[in-house]
């Protein structure tokens, strides 16, 4: 069946339709990975967007339900150039095909990806409507395209009950804005016993279990949306509480302490962008996704100041917090997709527990 | 960190010879190290041995020294030039093993010179066995388990311990020489004590046999400050079991998950990390199919053939870094040469889908063994870029130019399903053709995999393209857009989409072009489009959108390349082609190349205006042309690749620069040509162009044998052979039709001389003459296989004025505008020719070097409407140099089990190196020290000749005597000998019970075989056994005995200091 992706600009791109028939509006954004893309659907931090993937050939080694980073699918919609016709793993137990439809999840395929990256990152993130429906009428699509937002995500992708990952080590509260399995389980690696919160517990409930470290998620959104989880999040801040906070997480205690975030023009999506680690000078490559970044002029020095830059365009990628025992990074050391390179970070963490008692 | 400012003067090494293992990919790391450290102000002293390379050029290194690699050259150029630092991990294994043995001894330190790029521990924990397994196992990173041995007893003993099969391989040796799978106890013994010789240090290691496993590499870099990045991972089609220089790549991998491609790259950081490499690595690991569970199977502390390969599949420029850390820098402060607003420390992420595939030379070997194992056999490669796997498959197989265009093109029809399902169990360089005939009949994927273990994911891919054949094939005249737009999207070729549904090629294009179904293409850009990129480096897709642009302004030339190196059809032409570039951009064309060899300067995306990674068939070139409309290409400078789209570029309207395309013609065409010869008084071996076998046994019979016996249009003398009677001419005829022969035959007298070469420059009044060469060897063996001498040595004055002469008759009479190369036969004062090419030569490098005179250059200004007079040269033969130059030719028989070591008119050396000297013997010796050939070590040959050169054999045997040999000969030979006053010992013939001549070759204390074998078909199996034996055990074998009374000079006068010569200051006066 005949699929359109219609952009907010008027630009629209023919090709197959797959999963869901489903008609969906989203915010289209790019992920450059090579492999992992599994991880990127079930990425929670893409509530309310739908992704392209730049790599032409996804699907190849089908699906294996244990590499899901949440429950489900969380994209919008899915666009990419073309599905393989049979998955090649040992460990596959489905083809992505199957997986897309069996979660009503709509996409488009046989489309060229790289002119559609080319528009995102010429004329910046922009809204599209993926469709079946051959007869559309543009200019009410694109005024339908173009009144949509990303709202509400936080709360639809966080966990409804708080559970417990049992640990014998440290007792790590992580506050689920949107999270990744990964998180959890890297810590729960490491022997901590990991209590996760639904994203709008009262900081009061957190700090009663006196956990030994705090553990802010990533999530989707735009982080200024969270007012209310943002006033909780400066509670903890005040807290004597070693935290450790990760992409939105990193956004959101950056706006508790005062500075200011922004909206980038096409975001970071992907498994190859240098950050240098201010302290030392060395490099790492990381993992991200975001679409918005701190913005490191509204700092305040005795607050926070940043502990790690993009190598690429010279963004805020993490932040020290002055006389405390929190820092905050923009990227994904829990990788899932992609290089592990900064797993290092979890053990830091541990560390500043540790020091803390 | 910045730069080291002790870094002044560095003496970069190169790999040598072009062989089988070592090709032109380190001609491509080289010159790109020496420009990126030449940018930086450092100082760079050159030293290969092979004149054919680019890095070799004046323009690229400051001082040149195309000297022997040996370790007495090496530390007497430190002496000489005292550079402050050393940098050997771009010029292969050859120049890693050199900075090694002199780091060992220590003459580096002793003369305050440092290894930069790698230390000498690194490379020794990498590269040492049993070091490199202690290494490994102190970071948990498994190996298979293995040991190592220095003695056949032993490696028995642990064969039977590990449990068969197992895999053996020498330590420090080259594309795996001496290696192999041993299922065993008789086939472990036959390896080992081969691998113990060749190895350098006398050790093999036995290891577990983890064929069929998926076989994975890395290509990663670190740098000083210990940041470490990841610039690719590939995949080879091929499990483990074929060495990754003869398998079919995928970049980057395709059926590996994250968690896979993860874990593999986490432990290939590791281990670079603990090795404490700077600069670039390759890692190579077998994964088990059907688990996490994986071995690290090799690492490479070096530039490689899959770093050039890694460097061309993302666009990231591997050596050109890995020269910026040698001098201190950091990957963060080292700017991404693509998008140049980014930085190399970055991973190269791809939005495409690369395949590159192994030129193999079974089409020169025909006898030899088509199996691929772990000892690699390919002397190039190809590469090609698409959106999906289908099509870059199919790219790649119509760039091999092996007369193959799609999975029909190996006809295994008449095959029974049981001989099919053999064949299948065959693992050799038609494999693909074999699952794609078993996949028409409907054998199962399980069952393909079962037996060849290549993941079904590819598996079905190649059943993607069979059922698209089996579409077409239905579809025949009917064929509507659509499938049509499908064929295209995998890349099917106009031409078998043709043949396939019956519709006439030309009706095919048209109806692409009203379907709007073209060729579109896209960027490498290292950074799948996250980032604006100024880097012209471009591949081709269907159904996309075209990202070319055009500027304008400029005049546009195209520059075809010489595709994949092969033998006959080597470096030489990517020196060329490079050379001609860079002239026409000088002359202010916008450069556009077309090539597919992932290997090559050419294909650097800095070296023209565009690169275009395409096939280098008609189509492919016509929708590149139908984008670019170039007011002219030129293809006088990519060998016979380039000649071969002359006729097709005139069809689509663009000029052909330089002589004419209906002169390029006449200079093939048979009929043409001696009327051409006949209007200038020029005479030739009489000859006939024939059709059959039996107008050749006609035109044989009326020439009178010994006849030379070749097809027309084809380099390298593919095909060529000496007749000597009517049942050669059968043979040879049948070998020639196996490929496809659209050309007639040619069928000439033999006669016997001197063989001489000239290429000069034409400018459609005046001549250049650069030079004139002379073959060591008499007329009968391919000038590319002949050692070469400048000036030619025994040319009387005479001669010499009739060579001019001739060539200024013909240059003029084909109207050249450019080069031409023509070869002469010189029998007393008689002179003939015997082949002209309108073309550049394979010697246009070496002659270049040698005179100072910038042939490439002047034939390109000559091109472009400048004269020879205008450009401040005087026509004519140019004054001889002040120097002898010999150009030695350089074989790789040892890695092709099989084939016949033995001379003839078919090329078959893969490289050449130079000698350069004062005196004609020393430039001598130093051909053949560069040539590997370091004699003599035990004192012992072996001579057997035909009857007709006994008496010749005498006076060469003598000298060999008086060097000290012990000669030893069959009886025949023997008998002659003896009774001539040469000592010389009689050995049993093959057939004859042991001790024979063979168990005196595989005793292991022979120098030297000369062998001299008859002509034609007939050659005695035994002489083929003794020389397959010998080469294969390490012994030289001569089969001309003008090469062997060359050697006898050479050791004759052997010892001596060596003058070193600086090639940069060389300048024609």
């Amino acid at each position: 069946m005949k699929a359109f992706l219609i952009l907010e600009d008027g630009t629209v791109f023919q090709g197959t339709s797959i999963g869901s028939t489903r008609e969906v509006i989203s915010e289209i954004v790019f992920n450059t990975s090579m492999t992992g893309y599994l991880e990127v659907l079930t990425d929670p931090s893409y509530a309310g967007q739908a992704v392209v993937m730049t790599y032409p050939l996804i699907g190849n080694y089908g699906i294996c339900h244990e590499d899901m980073e949440s429950s489900r699918p969380w994209p919008d919609a899915y666009i990419v150039r073309e599905l393989s016709r049979i998955p090649s793993n040992f460990r596959s137990e489905d083809t992505i095909q199957h997986f897309l439809e069996s979660n009503d999840i709509p996409g488009i395929s046989g489309i060229d990806t790289r002119a559609l990256t080319k528009i995102l990152r010429e004329k910046g993130t922009m809204n599209g409507m993926v469709t079946t429906n051959e007869n559309y009428d543009l200019d009410e699509v694109i005024a339908r395209v173009k009144a949509y937002t990303v709202q509400g995500v936080v709360m639809a992708t966080t966990t409804k009950e708080k559970y417990v990952l049992p640990g014998e080590g440290k007792k790590v509260a992580l506050l689920d804005l949107g999270a990744k399995r990964n998180i959890a389980r890297s810590l729960n690696k490491k022997g901590c016993e990991v209590t996760v919160y639904p994203a709008d517990t009262p900081a009061e409930e957190i700090l009663a279990a006196d956990p030994d470290g705090i553990m802010l998620s990533n999530g989707p959104g735009d982080p200024k949306e969270n007012v209310e989880i943002i006033r909780e999040i400066r509670k903890l801040y005040e807290s004597d509480v070693p935290i450790f906070a990760i992409c939105l997480g990193h956004q959101l205690m950056a706006l508790a302490t005062g500075a200011d975030t922004y909206k980038l023009k096409y975001g970071h999506r992907g498994g190859n962008h240098p950050v240098k680690d201010l302290e030392t000078g060395r490099v790492y490559i990381s993992s991200q996704n975001h679409g918005y970044a701190v913005d490191p002029d509204s700092l305040d020095p005795a607050v926070a100041v940043p502990a790690f830059v993009n190598v690429n365009d010279g963004t805020n990628e993490g932040l020290k917090y002055t006389g405390k025992n929190i820092f905050t990074v923009q990227y994904h050391p829990e990788a899932c997709p992609g290089p592990q390179d900064s797993s290092y970070l979890f053990d830091r963490f541990l560390k500043m527990m540790e020091g803390n008692k | 960190m910045p730069k080291n400012p002790d870094i002044k003067k560095v003496l970069v090494i190169g790999s040598g010879p072009i062989i089988i293992g070592q090709a032109a990919e380190f001609d491509y790391a080289g010159t790109q190290a020496c420009r990126s450290l030449k940018e930086e102000g450092v100082e760079v002293v050159l030293l290969n041995s092979n004149p054919a390379t680019i890095m070799t050029d004046k323009d690229i290194a400051d001082k040149v020294y195309i000297e022997p690699l040996t370790v007495e050259v090496v530390e007497q150029l430190i002496l000489k030039e005292k550079p402050d630092s050393v940098l050997p991990t771009l010029g292969g294994q050859a120049g890693l093993n050199l900075a090694m043995e002199l780091e060992e001894a220590g003459f580096l330190k002793e003369h305050n010179v440092r290894l930069i790029g790698t230390t000498a521990l690194t490379i020794k924990k990498a590269e040492d066995r049993e070091m490199f397994k202690e290494t490994m196992e102190k970071i948990g990173e498994p190996v298979a388990p293995s040991e190592i041995v220095e003695d056949v007893k032993t490696g028995l003993e642990v064969a039977e311990r590990i449990g068969y099969p197992v895999v053996l391989r020498p330590a420090y040796t080259l594309g795996g020489s001496g290696g192999g799978i041993a299922e065993n106890r008789e086939q472990c013994a036959e390896i080992l004590e081969n691998g113990l010789r060749l190895s350098r240090v006398g050790q093999v290691l036995v290891e577990r046999c983890i064929a069929g496993w998926k076989e994975i590499e890395y290509e990663v870099m670190r740098d000083g400050a210990g940041n470490v990045i990841t610039v690719c991972n590939m995949e080879n089609i091929d499990p483990v079991g074929v060495h990754t220089g003869d398998s079919i790549v995928v970049a980057p991998s395709q059926t590996l998950g994250d968690k896979e491609y993860q874990m593999l790259r986490t432990s290939a950081l590791n281990i670079i990390t603990e090795l404490g490499i700077t600069g670039g690595c390759n890692v190579q690991y077998a994964l088990h199919p059907e688990s996490f569970e994986y071995c690290v199977i090799e690492v490479n502390p070096r530039v490689s053939r899959s770093s050039a390969l890694a460097s061309k599949a993302t666009g990231y420029p591997i050596a050109k870094v890995a020269a910026k850390i040698a001098l201190g820098y950091t990957l963060d402060e080292i700017k991404n040469a693509v998008t140049k607003k980014t930085y190399a420390s970055f991973e190269p992420m791809l939005d495409y889908c690369v395949v590159k595939m192994p030129r193999l030379p079974f089409d020169k070997f025909i006898s030899a063994k088509r199996t691929l194992g772990t000892q690699m056999k390919a002397t190039g490669e190809v590469m090609s870029i698409c959106t999906n796997f289908e099509g870059a498959l199919m790219k790649a197989i119509r760039s091999l130019e092996q007369h193959v265009d799609s999975l029909m093109s190996y006809d295994f029809t008449h095959l029974t399903d049981e001989e099919l399902t053999e064949m299948l169990h065959r693992v050799d360089d038609r494999r693909i053709w074999v699952i794609a005939e078993a996949l028409r009949r409907g054998v199962s994927y399980e069952t393909i995999h079962d037996i060849t273990k290549i993941d079904v994911w590819f598996i079905d891919k190649l059943a993607i393209l069979v059922e698209m054949e089996a579409a077409l094939k239905a579809a025949g005249t009917g064929m509507d857009a659509e499938l049509l737009r499908e064929a295209k999207r995998i890349e099917f070729p106009d031409n078998v989409i043709s043949s396939l549904t019956g519709i006439p090629q030309e009706e095919i294009k048209k109806m692409r072009h009203e379907n709007g179904i073209r060729a579109a293409y896209k960027m490498v850009d290292t950074c799948a489009a996250e980032f604006a990129a100024e880097t012209p480096y471009y591949y081709s897709c269907y159904g996309s959108e075209n990202e070319v642009t055009q500027t304008g302004g400029r005049k546009k030339v195209l520059v075809l390349g010489s595709g994949p190196i092969r033998i006959g059809q080597g470096i030489e032409f990517d020196f060329c082609s490079v050379h001609s570039t860079w002239a026409f951009e000088k002359e202010g064309y916008e450069t556009i190349i077309i090539n597919n060899n992932p290997e090559t300067v050419s294909t650097d995306f800095d070296i023209a205006d565009k690169l275009y990674f395409e096939p280098l068939t008609p189509e492919d070139v016509e929708s590149i042309v139908d984008i670019e409309k170039p007011d002219g290409a030129v293809v006088q400078f990519g060998g016979q690749t380039a000649i071969k789209l002359t006729e097709a570029l005139m069809k689509m309207g663009v000029p052909i620069l330089g002589t004419a395309a209906e002169d390029v013609d006449a200079a093939e065409d048979r009929e043409l040509f001696d009327k051409i010869l006949e209007t200038c008084g020029i005479p030739r071996p009489a000859g006939h162009t024939v059709f059959t076998a039996e107008e050749a046994k006609k035109a044989a019979n009326e020439l009178g044998y010994p006849v030379l016996v070749r097809p027309s249009y084809v380099l390298g003398g593919q095909g060529m052979q000496i007749a000597i009677n009517d049942q050669d001419i059968d043979e040879f005829i049948g070998i020639i039709n196996q490929i496809a022969q659209e050309h007639p035959i040619l069928v000439d007298k033999y006669i016997m001389g001197k063989e001489i070469e000239v290429d000069a420059i034409c400018d459609g009044t005046d001549i250049l003459i650069p030079g004139i060469m002379e073959h060591i060897e008499r007329t009968g063996i391919h000038s590319g296989d002949s050692i070469s001498v400048y000036p030619a040595q025994s040319l009387t004055e005479g001669n010499k004025k009739t060579i001019v002469d001739y060539t200024e008759k013909l240059a003029r009479a084909l109207h050249v505008k450019g080069m031409i190369n023509i070869q002469f036969i010189v029998d007393g004062e008689d002179v003939y020719i015997i082949e002209v090419n309108p073309r550049s030569s394979r010697t246009v490098p070496y002659i270049s070097k040698v005179t100072g005179i910038p042939i490439v250059p002047l034939a390109t200004q000559i091109i472009c409407g400048h004269t020879i007079r205008e450009l401040g040269y005087t026509p004519g033969l140019q004054k001889e140099a002040d120097y002898i130059a010999i150009k030695m030719p350089v074989f790789s028989f040892e890695k092709i089990r099989g084939a016949d070591v033995s001379l003839g008119p078919e090329m078959k050396s893969t490289g050449e190196c130079l000698g350069i000297a004062k005196t004609f013997n020393e430039a001598l010796y130093k051909a053949f020290q560069g040539a590997g050939i370091k004699l003599p070590k035990y004192k012992n040959m072996i001579i057997t000749v035909r009857d007709e050169d006994k008496e010749e054999a005498v006076g060469i045997a003598k000298r060999f005597q008086a060097l000290g040999y012990r000669i030893f000969a069959t009886r025949g030979t023997a008998k002659y000998l003896y009774s001539h006053g040469v000592r010389v010992l009689s050995v049993p013939k093959l057939e004859q019970e042991s001790p024979n001549i063979l168990d005196l070759v595989l005793g292991h204390e022979i120098d030297l075989v000369i062998d001299i074998p008859s002509q034609g078909a007939e050659r005695s199996r035994d002489g083929f056994i003794i020389r397959r034996n010998a080469i294969e055990t390490g012994v030289t074998v001569l089969t001309a005995l003008d090469t062997a009374a060359a050697l006898a000079t050479s050791l004759e006068n052997r010892a001596k200091e060596l003058t070193l010569i600086d090639i940069a200051t060389v300048k024609n006066v």
